[in-house]
């Protein structure tokens, strides 16, 4: 056994366990995200369950546990959680179902199951669909189909109420704000040009009176919307007429095959993806807060790698080294140690309330007292998040540039370079995949941060992208939605837990699934350059 | 002083490099052996790293378009001198000379004269090659870019003739944006002998310039410092006594900081005036 001890195989098995165990970790933590929350997605089958009591419930198996009694201890019987649905009928969307109860259980084709605007979803048949008045009788296939269609058409006006609301409505107000704010700007500069004056009162009239026509075409569209009603009938029995404008889609799960199964399951990921969200969040999509990560990030990077880059320059290439550089080197090392939520904390004292507040008052003095960059916005989240990442780039560059062999710079030197020649034209590019290395970890760190974000600039929902078609297109003074922040909002504010539970663990596979991106991005571009700038073949 | 020689291996390094030395000191040629033609002078030049001497008092001529090699064992300051002519000692903290060297007669410690204009008409070709992270054809264009010029064609023209002059061409012709990493030991310093002489300097330093390769790159090396002396002024550092009774026109031989003896190579090897420098080329010790 000593000898064994001294060979040094038990060290390596140790490492060997210690490098399994993580990995173990890391794939569990993956796959129970993944499976919570990709699973979630899928179109499962709606049973009817019938209890003793003879109540009836349409819902999809959730969950199965034992049953504890008020000891805790566990007992024979076991219990199943059913989601449900009709919020508005039983006032929650889950109800667990002691299995001893039901009295039997069956899955009907014709179970329907609707996707709603509000309410979230309802589990029901089809009674009737009232299409112009003229009554279509449920049941069958044909006018499950006939339903579709008509979702279909609905969805359309509802694409269309969008582009009006967002785009013409959102052009008007834009424009009248504008015209409000120049007019405050003549007043306050105490200048009396009536006839600036009157443009822009002329101006706002133009668009009040193309409001009024949008207005119109909105309740018009309104109006066709709600025509149409599906009547449905829950499993109690209950009946409710549904404006199929209230519909976002309806589906049979029962009726459906494996691949048309799988067919759905891409469609509803891709919304989810791509599609706003609804009812706080705890349905629809998660795109705003996807795009918001990413500016954010992309901010960032722009902020941070000049300024990382150039300040590890300094202190490596041209500083005398000494106690002084020693001093402030591990002051940055430190820096990276800071409690993320510091950072925040000089975020809205420094960038917000400072830089933001002479800003507003240099620039936007018209907009105060409401605050135009005093407040939170993108741009600060994102300089809050350099300065938080910028220690990571300066220690890795710092390395990267220590690396280069000094025989290099000695040979353009000898050339006739200058040093910042040798420096800008050797030395940098031979460190760049260290300085990538940087803009890696930085990255990282950053699509992750949250608390310094939730005082900067993030909201639970933000009306605009921080991009849109209004000059000057880039809205850096939007406040903005961030998937790790959604996480925390739908995790532990939302009014519904239990339906937003599927909706974290989505958020948070997405959330990995980008760092994983950027950094594969990262890291392949830093292959390239390594291998064009190996530094030893030989 | 190791830290201003990188280049040297460390461990031939013995105390007698120190100031005080023990070692039989060598009478000084007061005047510097006159040859024909010298392109550098080279008058009462000594260097300090820090409190530490690494050169004394040296005196000599260098002859133009001639090899000059220098020989001595390891730490005897052939690679300190060498740098000299080129200035890179500047870039030591604690580095000081006393003396001057002067190349077509003018200093080159005068307060006026830029060094990046120095190290151009200087060129030096390192111990071990050091192409830069960049493609064949950017290595050899680099002095060109640096000087300012811009224009393809005058880059191509400038490629072509320096990889032709260094015996390259013909190996690297059909993969010029190759990485210079790609490339053999030899031939990537080759490649470092074309991107020095790619700026037209009037003197090539060399400083043990095939000590790294094998024997046939080392001949390849050889036959081009042969050929290139019609065209620059070559000083060659060497560990090898061979190559330099092969390439050399003069050979100086050094000892702890001091030229023991500098004259024609085929004086020093056959017909050495002094003891100190036969023992030495005769391999008794060294």
């Amino acid at each position: 056994m000593p000898k064994l001890w001294k060979a040094g195989d038990a060290y390596i098995w140790i490492s060997g366990l210690a490098l399994m165990i993580t990995l173990v970790m890391i794939g569990g933590l993956l796959f129970l995200i993944a499976a919570k929350g990709l699973g979630s997605m899928w179109p499962a089958d709606i049973g009817r369950y019938t209890l003793r009591d003879s109540s009836v419930y349409l819902g999809q198996f959730r969950a199965k546990e034992s049953v504890r009694d008020s000891d805790g201890v566990r007992s024979s019987e076991s219990r199943i959680k059913l989601k449900i649905g009709n919020r508005d009928l039983y006032g929650l969307d889950f109800k667990w179902i002691n299995e001893a109860d039901i009295a039997s259980r069956d899955y009907p084709r014709d179970a329907v199951i609707l996707e709603r605007h509000e309410w979230g979803n309802y589990h029901g048949y089809l009674k009737e669909i009232r299409k112009n008045g003229v009554v279509i009788p449920g049941g069958d296939t044909e006018a499950f189909s006939v339903l579709r269609d008509l979702i279909r058409d609905s969805n359309e006006i509802h694409a269309k109420i969008l582009k009006i609301e967002k785009g013409e409505i959102g052009d008007i107000n834009y424009g009248i704000e504008k015209r409000r704010l120049k007019l405050r700007g003549l007043a306050m500069r105490g200048e009396g040009d009536p006839v600036k004056e009157a443009e822009h009162r002329l101006k706002i009239k133009e668009y009040e009176e193309r409001y009024k026509e949008s207005e119109a075409k909105l309740e018009a569209l309104y109006s066709e919307l709600n025509r149409n009603e599906a009547v449905m009938i829950s499993a109690g029995g209950d009946e409710k007429v549904i404006p199929l404008g209230k519909i976002v889609l309806a589906f049979r799960p029962n009726d459906m095959g494996f691949l048309e199964k799988a067919g759905f399951y891409v469609k509803r990921f891709w919304g989810f993806v791509s599609d706003d969200p609804r009812e706080a969040n705890t349905e629809g999509g998660i795109f705003p807060a996807i795009f918001g990560t990413v500016l954010m990030v992309f901010i960032m990077s722009i902020v941070v790698m000049p300024f990382g880059v150039i300040a590890a320059l300094y202190l490596r290439e041209y500083a005398r080294q000494g106690v002084m550089v020693r001093i402030v080197r591990i002051c940055v090392n430190n820096l990276a140690g800071v409690p993320s939520i510091v950072f925040g904390v000089f975020g809205v004292g420094f960038f917000l309330y400072g830089v933001g507040g002479i800003i507003d008052s240099v620039f936007f003095k018209e907009a105060l007292p409401s605050p135009t960059f005093g407040t939170g916005g993108i741009l600060w989240a994102s300089l809050t998040l350099a300065l938080l990442t910028v220690p990571v780039v300066i220690v890795a560059t710092e390395e990267g540039l220590a690396a280069v062999p000094r025989n290099i710079r000695e040979g353009s030197l000898a050339l006739g370079a200058t040093k910042f020649e040798t420096t800008w034209k050797v030395v940098i590019p031979s460190a760049l995949p260290a300085i990538l290395t940087g803009l890696i970890l930085a990255v990282a760190r950053a699509t992750g941060e949250v608390a310094p974000l939730m005082i900067t600039g993030v909201v639970k929902l933000a009306p605009d992208l921080p991009i849109d078609g209004h000059f000057p297109f880039l809205h850096l003074e939007r406040k903005f939605m961030h998937l790790g922040f959604h996480i925390y909002d739908l995790g532990f504010q939302s009014p519904n837990a239990e339906a937003a539970k599927p909706m974290v663990f989505m958020t948070a596979f997405l959330l990995i699934l980008i760092v994983v991106v950027l950094n594969i991005t990262a890291i392949i571009i830093r292959n390239r350059l390594r291998k064009k700038y190996a530094t030893s073949a030989v | 002083m190791l830290s201003g020689k990188p280049m040297e291996k460390q461990e031939f390094k013995t105390p007698e490099t120190n100031g005080v030395s023990p070692a039989p000191k060598a009478k000084k040629p007061k005047k510097a052996k006159s040859v024909p033609d010298p392109l550098a002078e080279v008058e009462n030049l000594s260097l300090f790293y820090g409190a530490k001497q690494a050169l004394r008092d040296i005196n000599m001529n260098i002859p133009r378009k001639q090899v000059t090699a220098f020989i001595g064992p390891s730490g005897c300051g052939k690679s300190t001198l060498l740098r000299c002519f080129n200035r890179l000692n500047d870039l030591i903290d604690d580095c000081r000379t006393e003396g001057d060297i002067s190349i077509n007669g003018k200093s080159i410690f005068d307060s006026d004269v830029d060094i990046t204009d120095l190290r151009k008409r200087v060129g030096m070709v390192f111990q071990k090659s050091n192409p830069f992270p960049k493609s064949i054809y950017e290595n050899v264009a680099y002095g060109a870019r640096i000087a300012g010029i811009k224009k393809k064609s005058v880059l191509d023209d400038i490629v072509e003739k320096n990889l032709k002059r260094a015996a390259l061409w013909e190996e690297v012709n059909d993969r010029l944006n190759d990485s210079a990493m790609s490339l053999s030991g030899g031939q990537q310093q080759r490649l470092c002998i074309a991107r020095a002489i790619a700026v037209e300097p009037d003197v090539l330093l060399m400083d043990e310039p095939c000590s790294a390769l094998d024997p046939i790159a080392t001949a390849k090396i050889e036959d081009l410092v042969t050929e290139l002396k019609s065209k620059f002024t070559i000083v060659i550092v060497t560990h090898n006594m061979q190559q330099a009774a092969r390439v050399s026109d003069y050979t100086a031989f050094m000892y702890i900081g001091d030229i023991v003896e500098f004259d024609t190579t085929e004086k020093i090897f056959l017909n050495p005036a002094k003891k100190h420098t036969e023992d030495y080329v005769s391999g008794k010790f060294g």
